[in-house]
């Protein structure tokens, strides 16, 4: 019986292939909760939970927060605007003063890459990292994952092409570890801009249109076109983008005839992905939403449980 | 799956067998049958419906499935629980990270359900799978049927049904193997290794 070696789960790149399917085999038997009268087990009980998420989200909270209470724990929510933050208290501050109360996992989800392991360093939590930048957001990884290998049965020797703007995506990069751990073989595409420098260093295919990337392979994975970066130049406009990395029904069909398309959400629908696909039989999005909370419900009871491994 | 394994022997001493194989399949033939004879006597018109703890008494009440049939009565539903999430000690030690899957095919609202589990001990593995049958509905009754019940029990549970009854001190321990999970069937007492006169 092998247990789960990490105090933290700050990202996928630490993981080893067995951490990552001890955590998808536990997430399958979370799922099951989900279906019973009374979604909730005592597991964590007189736990405490904070979702500190001083970066706006929506989903990614929700889920912890249902994640935590299914298992019965205290779930606790600190978003970016309700926070001390705004008064000019620093992440260290606010985290010393919420680790002063004594709970056992801080959920943080941060702007700046590395907040998470700063924060870890520095209090007794566990912490979970939610996504911190462009850095990693495991939990992200560890349900597209469970969705990859529910619908394809394995992970190891599958194609994945993964598309849009991989240099601001922290989905992008948490996945990238996880699926090559896992044995997956991970193609980029996106335009010059959105491909950051290096990107081969991780041992991907690098594209630069999406065609190439998508053909044979066995899982299409699309990122969120942040409209808030429109600004910065890296593409002229959406529509633009729509015709050039856009997944549509033309390029869809490139990819294997069961392919699976997945969006980490939320979807910006007529840019990056066609509302046809989004909508159509091949998309698994809202099974990775449904996944999203048994995962987390994995995670918590991986870190929340472990004083042995101290 | 693949079942789990059975928990290390490091340390444990096999002292005397308690039951062989053939003792295993009439234990499990009387204990159908007394099953079959309370049901006759009880209100419930419907089948009884058998619910083994994960890991040991999910095999055994498979096991029992025929032999109620055997006994006269009719084909019970079976079903299967595992208690991990419910442990009042599941963060003591090791964490536990496989979790089994509980399946109950039917809902338990207002049956009679019989828990099967291999050894009876504390009592607090029954504790656990009452609580997770009450998060799926309210049976009509709840009984409870063990292959070796041996005493010291830390919480008021009594079994209704049992194979044997062995007297056992805290340090001894009943070990039921069977062929499911790749062993012959056999029941075992065992005790622990004093330390210090291990070779």
């Amino acid at each position: 019986m092998s247990g789960f070696p990490h105090r933290h789960l700050l990202g996928t790149q630490t993981l080893s292939a067995s951490d990552l399917t001890t955590l998808l085999d536990l997430g399958e038997r979370f799922l099951e909760i989900a279906e019973r009268p009374i979604k909730k087990v005592p597991t964590l009980r007189g736990k405490t939970v904070i979702n500190l998420f001083l970066e706006p989200s929506t989903r990614t909270r929700t889920s912890f927060e249902i994640a935590a209470k299914r298992l019965s724990a205290d779930a606790v929510n600190i978003s970016g605007a309700a926070s001390s933050t705004v008064k000019g208290e620093t992440l260290l501050d606010t985290a010393r003063n919420l680790d002063a109360m004594s709970p056992d996992v801080v959920v943080v989800r941060h702007a700046q890459a590395g907040a998470a392991e700063l924060l870890a360093s520095r209090i007794r939590a566990r912490v979970v990292n939610a996504g911190d930048g462009a850095h990693e957001h495991p939990t992200q990884a560890l349900l597209d994952c469970s969705t990859i290998r529910k619908h394809k049965g394995r992970i190891e020797g599958l194609k994945v092409a993964i598309c849009g703007d991989v240099a601001h995506s922290r989905v992008a990069r948490s996945n990238i570890f996880a699926l090559r751990a896992l044995g997956a073989s991970v193609r980029v595409a996106g335009p010059r801009t959105m491909l950051p420098a290096g990107v081969e260093s991780l041992g991907v295919e690098v594209h630069h249109r999406i065609e190439p990337a998508v053909a044979g392979v066995d899982v299409v994975m699309m990122l969120r076109i942040q409209k808030e970066r429109m600004g910065e130049g890296l593409f002229p406009n959406t529509r633009e983008y729509a015709r050039y990395f856009g997944l549509n029904q033309q390029r869809l069909a490139l990819a294997k005839a069961d392919a699976i398309v997945l969006h980490p959400g939320p979807m910006n629908r007529g840019v990056e992905i066609e509302p046809a696909i989004a909508d159509g039989p091949r998309a698994v999005i809202l099974d990775q939403v449904t996944r999203g909370v048994a995962l987390r419900m994995a995670v918590l009871y991986v870190l929340a449980g472990g004083e042995a491994q101290e | 799956m693949p079942p789990r394994p059975p928990p290390p022997d490091l340390g444990l001493r096999e002292r005397r067998e308690i039951l062989d194989q053939n003792g295993i399949a009439r234990a499990l033939r009387r204990m159908a049958h007394e099953m079959v004879e309370r049901a006759g006597q009880s209100p419930d018109p419907l089948s009884l419906y058998l619910v083994g703890i994960r890991t040991g008494g999910a095999f055994l009440a498979e096991r029992l499935v025929p032999l109620v049939v055997e006994a006269g009565g009719s084909r019970p539903v079976l079903g299967a629980v595992d208690i991990t999430l419910y442990r009042d000690d599941v963060f003591r030690g090791l964490p536990k990270p496989e979790i089994g899957p509980t399946e109950l095919p039917e809902s338990v609202e207002g049956r009679t359900v019989v828990l099967v589990d291999d050894v009876l001990y504390t009592g607090r593995t029954v504790r656990a799978a009452m609580d997770v049958m009450a998060d799926y509905g309210r049976p009509r009754a709840v009984e409870l049927a063990v292959l070796v019940d041996r005493g010291r029990r830390e919480l008021p549970i009594q079994p209704d049904f049992v194979g044997v009854r062995i007297q056992t001190t805290a340090a001894e321990s009943a070990r039921v193997m069977l062929k499911e999970r790749g062993e012959p069937d056999r029941v075992v007492l065992r005790e622990r290794i004093d330390p210090g006169s291990a070779p």
